[in-house]
């Protein structure tokens, strides 16, 4: 393979700005076609280094089809991308390199052993034997699975073997990481250790992006995050910035009899920002939620359940996207 | 920045060949405990020898091969040695292959490092090759105890062997990228068969009328045979390297299919 004389160069990638850190992932109008179906409709994206950013989104919103054209392992069916600076249709293998890859769905070795697994993964990656057998031992520490380290992977619990993909991921000390809903199936004390490794590696310099369907993931994690919805972003921001931007400040939920929201709903819906009609409840969006709900009684309504608390993601989620139920 | 691009497309270059080899060393970690694995594919060759190249063989009497006077056993031996070259690629590049493109999704992980669809590609075929290699040593030993080897040119026997093991190889692996289910792998020993009985291993294509020696002498068992025969039993001419143009041009061309079909499967 012949490099063109002046391909970009890695470690001083293109910049944000003039000042601002590189940028490690910029997309312009990047597409994913998978034949007639277009899961991917003209995004664009400018991840800083350094930043942790996430992906929301329902199922199918096109979340994982971004994140393997952003790991070079699928190529954008149109628009611009550039990762490190470099191009992945031409790069990428020296992109891949500084890459730490955790996909939705684990694509363990299930013929070699549990140790086995990070070190040959490390060889693929051209490091020698003895960094990637001290790699190993010292990942599968801090993921608490060393005393399985000589067992074969089916004999590995789910959120175990997700463990693993995600030691896996970070046997070659990448420079960004790219989590697709890393943390599906784990035990909250293994969420809280991952958020721990991943906080103390944001310190480190190592950039993140992540796709999750918690809500309290993304809100702890993420500088900066988008909401795709069927192929295209329909919000961006801090999360704070998009409670602030896409909620009221306060939400007032209320439980009545089961088929009664749907009526119930028209009555009250003077009293609020918007009213948010569920299954089995009534969302009221305002800014003094104890207020509102002083007026629904005031009509002479009388909520099986009531809660006032304050607007979260959850609640930017469902307005923009129409769902909630997102597993 | 033009100190980075030469230092890039150096490292680039330096590890041209190496990425395969990972494929190999994770193939051997995992059979380096399991002896069967190893010694069905010894024992194959030596079982047909056995039975037919000598078995058999009693009832044959010495018969003039290439101009010299050659035992049966002799004859029967290089085919035994080609032909199980054959199995054993094709053992290695179907179904082990197939499982771990479709069910293991083995390749789509370590297409997520800096490996790309070629490095698999060769690791695997190297991989099988080195397996058959290790087999066809053993062989070739087992057919000089047994004084079935005419010629020094017989050493040459095991890097033909492994001209068969990459021909096989690398084309079954690219048919492999094409099967939808386990039924399709029919097709490969509906083919292999065939192969194996008549590729001029258990007798002297000069048996064939006409036409059919004409279809025979361009199947690539046939040559595969013919060149471990001329090379054991010191026939060697320059039609011998027909032979292996015939070869490396078959595994070439289905490296670059498979390399293509891997991609095409895993890259989308
Ligand atoms: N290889 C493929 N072939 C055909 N369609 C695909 C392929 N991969 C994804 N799709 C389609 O593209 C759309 C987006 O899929 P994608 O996996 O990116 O969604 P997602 O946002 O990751 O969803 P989830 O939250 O369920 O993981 C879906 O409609 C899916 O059916
Ligand atoms: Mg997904």
């Amino acid at each position: 393979m012949s490099q063109p004389v002046s391909h970009p160069d890695p470690t001083a990638a293109p910049r944000t700005s003039s000042e601002g850190p590189p940028s490690l992932i910029r997309a312009t109008g990047l597409r994913k076609s998978f034949g007639d179906f277009e899961a991917v409709r003209g995004i664009d994206l400018d991840v800083p280094a350094g930043e942790a950013f996430g992906f929301l989104g329902p199922n199918g919103a096109g979340k994982s089809s971004t994140m393997r054209m952003i790991a070079a392992v699928s190529p954008p069916s149109a628009g611009e991308l550039r990762i490190l600076g470099l191009d992945p249709a031409t790069h990428g293998p020296q992109i891949r390199a500084r890459l730490g890859v955790c996909p939705q769905e684990d694509t363990l070795d299930t013929e070699l052993s549990i140790r086995d697994n990070l070190v040959v993964y490390g060889r693929y990656f051209g490091l020698p034997r003895s960094e990637c057998a001290s790699r190993a031992d010292e990942l599968l520490r801090f993921f608490q699975l060393q005393e399985k380290a000589r067992q074969k992977v089916e004999s590995l619990s789910g959120g175990m073997k997700r463990r693993l993909t995600i030691a896996r991921s970070l046997i070659n000390q990448p420079d960004l990481l790219l989590l697709d809903e890393p943390t599906t199936g784990l035990d909250p004390q293994a969420r809280h250790v991952l958020w721990d490794k991943l906080f103390r590696l944001k310190q480190q310099g190592v950039t993140l992006v992540l796709t999750t369907h918690y809500m309290d993931e993304a809100e702890q994690l993420c500088d900066r995050l988008v909401v795709m919805d069927k192929g295209e972003i329909v919000a961006e921001g801090s999360p704070l910035a998009l409670i602030r931007e896409h909620s009221t400040r306060e939400v007032t939920e209320l439980r009545f009899g089961v088929g009664q929201h749907e009526s119930l709903a028209e009555r009250i819906d003077d009293l609020a920002e918007r009213v948010e009609v569920l299954p089995d409840r009534l969302l009221l969006y305002t800014d003094d939620g104890e207020e509102t709900l002083a007026r629904v009684h005031e009509r002479g309504l009388e909520p099986a359940a009531v809660l006032v608390r304050r607007s979260t993601l959850e609640d930017v989620f469902l307005h923009l996207t129409g769902r909630t139920l997102v597993d | 920045m033009a100190v980075v691009t030469s230092g890039l497309a150096a490292s680039a270059a330096r590890s041209r060949w190496s990425p395969s080899w990972r494929m190999v060393l994770r193939n051997y970690l995992v059979h380096r405990r399991s002896k069967v694995f190893f010694l069905t594919g010894f024992l194959e060759p030596v079982l047909y020898l056995f039975s037919i190249g000598i078995g058999v063989g009693q009832l044959v009497e010495p018969f003039e091969f290439n101009g010299q006077l050659v035992g049966y056993a002799a004859f029967v031996a290089p085919g035994m040695l080609a032909a199980s070259a054959m199995n054993g690629a094709v053992l290695d590049s179907t179904f082990s292959i197939y499982f771990k493109l479709k069910f293991e999704k083995l390749y789509d992980a370590v297409l997520a490092t800096p490996m790309r669809t070629v490095d698999v590609a060769r690791g695997e075929i190297t991989w099988a090759l080195l397996r058959g290699g290790v087999y066809s040593v053993g062989f070739l030993v087992v057919m000089l105890l047994m004084g079935l080897v005419d010629s020094w040119w017989a050493v040459l026997a095991v890097p033909a062997t492994l001209l068969v093991g990459f021909a096989f190889s690398a084309v079954c692996m690219a048919l492999t990228t094409f099967m939808r289910s386990w039924q399709d792998f029919d097709l490969v020993t509906l083919g292999v068969m065939p192969l194996f009985l008549f590729s001029a291993t258990f007798f002297p294509i000069t048996q064939y009328p006409g036409v059919l020696r004409w279809v025979v002498e361009l199947t690539p068992l046939y040559r595969g045979v013919v060149l471990c025969r001329e090379l054991t039993t010191g026939a060697v001419t320059w039609a011998s390297a027909v032979s292996v143009v015939y070869l490396v041009a078959m595994g070439l061309i289905g490296l670059a299919v498979v390399s293509r079909r891997l991609g095409a499967l895993l890259l989308r």
